[in-house]
């Protein structure tokens, strides 16, 4: 049964498009899958390996302005008067440049700001965000600014014998938003049940005792960096070729607070976890929306937010999973049961 | 030459209200390990309730400079008593994670109350600046940087002279030890957030007349004063002055030689490149506060 679950779900995802006609609710589908994308991601740095990193969106805006640009081409004087021109390539390696160039980002920030930890790393990590932030904002040249890189292609895939497939429809980009989505679900699994991912929990658990075993603290944490950028990266490029439209808000702090919120409410350290926390937290404002001004809308999520660290500290999934546990298990196998969600 | 002078005197009168938030996170942070991420919206809070003492209520300048750092205090003691008290074990993430609930809260909430347009405040001082030779600061900014320096001096005062600061510095040092001599230690860590909101309160309250109050105003403050507190190093309030005129001599001189789009890309490099090289900051002594 448990086994199966995860098809069911998947079932039930996939045929989401064929009862659901409401233009409006199928693009929140679409947003709150790239957003749940994202949240995976960060879950990996955060429930994983224990770092929170709020600078996480940095990697989204780096994917979705690397993908753009690649499939806009793009004209840029360099410092020394070199000047680069690009003509546009196909979008799909736009996607794939985002995601690798994301990647490439989080190494080098997680080889850097590795260096220290807790509220340092917190506070390095927004500062790349930030510095990001401006530099989309101020580099007109090739980002437009605050005017926005506009007409942006939609996704389109190459298939040797059959043409070519675009994702322009509303039905067409949530199939490719769910597809990307269950790929970036199953690398992560794999990940983590994997010896890395043990090394990683481990690290979380307890980072001196981990060191003295052996395990090389800065090249998982890297490792978990590498590809929590890239899947970020990958989100952004989802999002830039849908929305179609960018500006350097996509680098707003409130994003990172929104991927946190996810992670957090539905459980960080699961891989159930972003998924259910991402649903509530991306269909939330859909219902706040129709009662409230925006404002109003954030207050609550902030007073949520609030509510959930101090009501379920460890997330939604964690607690379903003791309580079913609690309810259906006999007597006799409980306490090891709960010993196993005890860890600290 | 000329140029550079007018930056240095535009520095000393940022700066100084820098040092006033760097002050202020520096002993929250010291003291409690709190990331404090709503220190920025206590910043615009204080600007807004200037706003609207002055001039909502029509009330004097100077009252409402006064009412803007005493609702900070009581703002600070509040957020402390309702949401710090109860999670005094938790680690510092989670704390964290509340903050950053309590800032959206507070940015929208100012939001909500006083608007998403600017506001401006009048000042009661002389529209003509004060011009010495080349060089002309307006009376407003000269009381901001007095002001500033006035609650410097008596901060250091606070935590130096004081039976208070004594207890504040003991905590800091060992909590079981200074609770073991009788501190209370409840009584300090509210005492610190509210003392810290405060000068919060009252660096945004002085720069709110400079610029406009836009209840966004804070988004960048937190994250400047964490700047500060991290150059400075952790607990050091020597280190958050000297820290806070750093970061306004960096802005100012990228912004006047750089570009004026970066200016506030100046604090986080300064962030990166001082925890990347040296993490214990520029004037960290081991763990000691004052």
């Amino acid at each position: 049964m448990k086994r199966l679950s995860p098809y069911l779900w998947l079932a039930i995802f996939a045929s989401v498009p064929l009862w659901l006609q409401d233009p409006y609710l199928l693009n929140a589908f679409i947003t709150t899958g790239i957003l749940i994308i994202a949240a995976m991601s960060l879950n990996l740095l955060l429930g994983y390996t224990g770092q929170l990193s709020l600078g996480h969106v940095a990697f989204v805006g780096i994917g979705a302005y690397a993908s753009a640009l690649v499939s806009l081409g793009f004209d840029v004087e360099l410092i020394g008067g070199i000047r680069i021109v690009h003509e546009p390539w196909p979008v799909w390696s736009g996607f794939l440049i985002g995601t690798l160039l994301a990647a490439l980002c989080g190494y080098a920030v997680g080889k850097l700001s590795f260096k220290v930890r807790g509220a340092y790393f917190v506070i390095v990590t927004i500062s790349f965000a930030e510095v990001t932030r401006l530099v989309a904002l101020n580099w007109v040249e090739l980002t437009q600014g605050p005017l926005a890189l506009t007409s942006i292609p939609p996704m389109t895939l190459g298939l040797p014998g059959i043409g070519y497939l675009d994702f322009y429809s509303k039905q067409s980009n949530y199939y490719l938003v769910l597809a990307v989505l269950v790929v970036a679900y199953v690398i992560i699994q794999r990940l983590v049940r994997s010896r890395i991912g043990r090394a990683m929990i481990a690290l979380k658990e307890n980072e001196s005792l981990a060191v003295s075993v052996g395990i090389d603290v800065t090249r998982y944490l890297v490792l978990a960096a590498i590809f929590a950028a890239g899947i970020a990266g990958a989100a952004g490029s989802l999002y830039a070729h849908y929305l179609k439209i960018i500006d350097p808000d996509v680098f707003a702090f409130l994003y990172t607070v929104t991927m946190v919120i996810m992670v957090i409410s539905g459980g960080k350290g699961t891989l159930a976890g972003p998924i259910v926390g991402g649903l509530i937290f991306g269909f939330l404002p859909v219902v706040v929306r129709s009662f409230a001004a925006p404002e109003v809308q954030w207050i609550l999520y902030g007073l949520l937010m609030i509510v959930i660290v101090f009501v379920l500290p460890k997330g939604i999934v964690p607690a379903l999973e003791k309580w079913l546990s609690t309810t259906k298990m006999p007597p006799s196998a409980e306490p090891y049961k709960a010993k196993m969600h005890d860890t600290p | 030459m000329t140029e550079f002078l007018q930056h240095i005197i535009n520095t000393m009168i940022l700066g100084s209200t820098y040092a006033l938030l760097g002050i202020g996170l520096t002993l929250i942070f010291g003291i409690m390990r709190v990331v404090n991420f709503a220190h920025g919206e206590l910043y615009s809070f204080g600007a807004y309730i200037l706003y609207m003492v002055a001039i909502l209520l029509g009330a004097n300048f100077f009252v409402a400079l006064i009412a803007a750092v005493v609702a900070g205090c009581l703002l600070g003691a509040l957020l402390e008593i309702v949401l710090l008290r109860p999670m005094r074990g938790a680690d510092i993430d989670t704390t964290m994670l509340i903050m950053i609930g309590a800032m959206i809260v507070m940015q929208n909430g100012e939001q909500f109350v006083w608007g998403g347009v600017a506001k401006a405040v009048v000042t009661p001082f002389p529209e003509l600046p004060l011009v010495i030779g080349p060089f002309s600061v307006s009376w407003l900014r000269l009381f901001v940087f007095a002001a500033a320096l006035g609650l410097i001096a008596l901060s250091y005062f606070l935590i130096n002279r004081t039976k208070l600061g004594k207890a504040m510095r003991a905590t800091f040092q060992d909590r079981d030890a200074a609770a073991l001599m009788g501190v209370n230690i409840q009584l300090i860590y509210m005492a610190t957030f509210a003392i810290g909101s405060s000068l919060a309160a009252a660096a945004g309250a002085l720069l709110g007349p400079v610029y406009v109050i836009s209840p966004q105003m804070g988004n960048l403050a937190s994250l400047k004063a964490f700047a500060i507190v991290i150059l400075g190093g952790l607990g050091s309030i020597g280190g958050a002055t000297i820290g806070g005129f750093i970061l306004a001599l960096a802005e100012e001189l990228g912004a006047g030689y750089v570009s004026s789009g970066y200016r506030d890309a100046m604090g986080f490099l300064i962030i990166i490149a001082v925890l990347l090289f040296k993490p214990t900051g520029l004037f960290a002594r081991a763990e000691r506060i004052g």
